[in-house]
């Protein structure tokens, strides 16, 4: 048996929904249809009331996932893709995140962001914009890059007290498989050494790890060795596991398929530079995507997005100085 | 009539219109009184920030505050003072809020109108317009999820909110869910300085309901037992399972946007209009027609409350100001997934 990640996706939804009568998921198509990507297959069968179409209404579909919050349920909101999740941005920026703040009522609200660029997917159905919600303090913002943490990390989602960004990966949905769903997990808030090395700290994650990955073999064959730290959480953002790597090798890579302003990238970078400056034996860099719309034909979208080729290129440059 | 309203009250319970209407009215006047000392303090350069009042909006959101129960939901807006009380709000929470006290339910991380108790029902609104209606449909689906029947969720608005997409997601999501939302909008002919003509074209606001298929009524915003027949009315038939009630309620802003605004906009024709009444008066000379209380009556209570908001006044100023050395600065509940370094 092997199971893909979209599937660890719609399992932990299915174990969230059978162990918690609070639990409940609203989003556009994704009842009896199942949603865009298939990710509520059935459960509408068979969690009957519980799986609600929504109208086309992100604001409204975040704001009534907050007001049943408030009331003790623990909703998931499915966003069908996240760049769809902007028309919701002031629920979750400005209702959702303040409320414990303001209040010391907990918000506990999953949002649900199918993320991240797919050949054809165009400017509208590709963005990566875990940055922005990290900007925002009350949110933690989770980036699953493997099919275990995918089911793990969103069983532990809906679990906790605060809304959570779930970016999940619309390139990982189908290209993931695992053979079993995990039984134990990291926590939340802890990075992880996908691959240990001592030449370069390669920091990614969600599909940025798998470039990262192919890219640490193929510098392998040259006598390289790379280690790739997948962060699994961007908000918290596990600055001791970075740290603790580039103590390791002196360089460091930061790879984003996000924009570069302001982002994650760009969050790594300043935290090693300020708490690990000393460490560093040449000047941190990052690759991100192009600053640009994220374009529609695959030519382009390749060339606009890191791939693995392009982040062994950016190593290569690292590793000869 | 209006005894007729509201003994259609389904839960049975026997309402006098008399007591209704005379504790809807001290509400009001409570809500007058304690505006004018925010202002006063505003003034008086005691008051961080802004303060907004609900001056000329009284009847309407004390007939809210009334119809409904200590059970339901309730969102209010910037000029509901009176509602808020009505619905249980003290005024200790109110002053301790525009304090900023540290005693206060906002703890002075949120201050003025921005209060509420979310686990007594009682929401606090954020600034964004339109955004606080779709919060209480989600608290209203989360009772119908849970078995518990018979809430009503109330909310209020002006005329610039229907303007927002917010207003047109949440009474659309409301209508779709047939929820027991009963919403408020206080037609007060300006949002900020921008007049209704600028904002919306149909006749009345209640024209809106046609197109997402929702009850609606409109009203004399200034006459408090009009206020209290309709509100009453929709909140009856919200809670009896006909759905979204819109109720439109016109009248005048009787000042600024904010203390900070002369309101020098304000059209003269406009003041001297039936719209431009003041609704504490017109609910004084009914009661008095009605011979329901008297002047000396009406001037003891005066009395009473500005004693009572003298009092709460004092007593806040004496409370200790939010310490930022004792501030948690967590912005999350779970301590451990917080970004905040140990120093």
């Amino acid at each position: 048996m092997s199971i893909t990640y979209l599937e660890a996706i719609r399992e932990a939804q299915a174990h969230a929904l059978r162990d918690d009568p609070r639990v409940f998921i609203y989003g556009q198509d994704v009842g009896a249809f199942g949603g865009a990507f298939k990710a509520t297959k059935n459960l509408q069968k068979e969690f009957p009331g519980r799986v609600l179409d929504s109208p086309i209404s992100e604001d409204a579909m975040v704001g009534m996932a907050v007001g049943a919050a408030i009331e003790g349920m623990r909703p998931i909101i499915e966003m069908q893709f996240a760049d769809f999740s902007i028309v919701g941005f002031n629920q979750i920026v400005n209702q959702a995140a303040t409320l414990f703040w303001r209040t010391n009522v907990p918000c506990p609200i999953t949002v649900r962001l199918p993320f991240g660029g797919t050949e054809g997917g165009g400017p509208f159905h590709s963005q990566s914009i875990e940055a922005i919600y990290a900007h925002y303090p009350g949110l933690v913002v989770l980036t699953p890059a493997t099919v275990e943490d995918a089911y793990s990390m969103l069983l532990e989602a809906v679990a906790i007290d605060d809304p959570v960004i779930f970016c999940e990966h619309k390139f990982l949905y189908y290209h993931l498989k695992a053979e079993k769903l995990p039984s134990e997990a990291l926590p939340i808030g802890k990075a992880r050494i996908a691959r240990e090395g001592r030449d370069l700290t390669v920091v990614a994650y969600s599909a940025m790890v798998h470039e990262a990955l192919v890219a640490a073999e193929e510098l392998s064959a040259e006598g390289w060795e790379i280690e790739v730290v997948d962060l699994r959480s961007v908000k918290p953002l596990d600055t001791d596991t970075v740290i603790a790597s580039v103590a390791r090798t002196g360089r460091l890579l930061c790879v984003g398929e996000a924009w570069p302003w302001g982002g994650v990238t760009a969050e790594v970078i300043a935290r090693v530079a300020s708490e690990g400056f000393g460490l560093l034996d040449v000047p941190p860099q990052r690759l991100n995507a192009k600053d640009t719309p994220v374009p529609y034909h695959p030519n382009l979208w390749m060339a606009h997005r890191p791939t693995a080729r392009a982040v062994a290129a950016a190593a290569r440059k690292i590793l000869r100085r | 009539m209006l005894q007729t309203v509201l003994d259609a009250n389904p839960a049975g319970e026997t309402i006098n219109a008399r007591d209704t209407t005379l504790a809807a009215y001290r509400f009001m006047l409570r809500a007058r009184v304690l505006d004018d000392k925010f202002a006063a303090l505003y003034r008086a350069g005691k008051i961080h920030g802004g303060v907004f009042l609900g001056r000329g909006q009284e009847a309407l959101s004390a007939a809210v505050g009334v119809s409904l129960k200590k059970t339901d939901v309730f969102a209010p807006l910037i000029r509901d003072a009176a509602g808020r009380l009505a619905f249980g709000e003290t005024v200790l929470d109110a002053i301790r809020t525009y304090f900023g006290s540290s005693l206060g339910p906002m703890r002075g991380r949120d201050g003025n109108v921005h209060r509420g108790r979310p686990q007594e029902g009682y929401l606090p609104m954020i600034s964004h317009l339109g955004a606080m209606i779709s919060v209480v449909n989600g608290a209203l689906f989360a009772r119908r999820m849970k078995g518990i029947s018979g809430t009503v969720g109330a909310t209020c608005l002006g005329d610039g909110a229907t303007s927002t997409g917010a207003f047109h997601e949440a009474l659309n999501q409301a209508a779709v869910e047939k929820l027991p939302l009963v919403l408020i909008l206080a037609d007060n002919q300006y949002a900020y300085s921008t007049p209704t003509s600028r904002q919306f074209v149909c006749d009345d606001l209640a024209d809106k309901a046609v197109g997402y298929g929702v009850e609606a009524s409109s009203v004399d915003g200034t006459d408090l037992a009009a206020c209290l027949k309709i509100a009453g009315n929709a909140v009856a038939r919200a809670r009896s399972g006909h759905g979204p009630q819109l109720v439109v309620a016109k009248l005048l802003r009787l000042c600024g946007h904010g203390e900070h605004d002369d309101s020098n906009y304000i059209d003269p024709k406009l003041k001297n209009s039936p719209l431009g009444r003041d609704c504490l008066k017109v609910a004084e000379e009914f009661l008095l027609r009605q011979q329901w209380t008297d002047t000396g009556t009406l001037a003891t209570w005066r009395g009473e409350i500005v004693t009572e908001i003298e009092e709460a006044v004092a007593q806040v100023r004496r409370e200790p100001a939010p310490d930022p050395y004792d501030e948690k600065w967590l912005a999350i509940s779970s301590k451990h997934l917080s970004e905040m370094h140990e120093e």
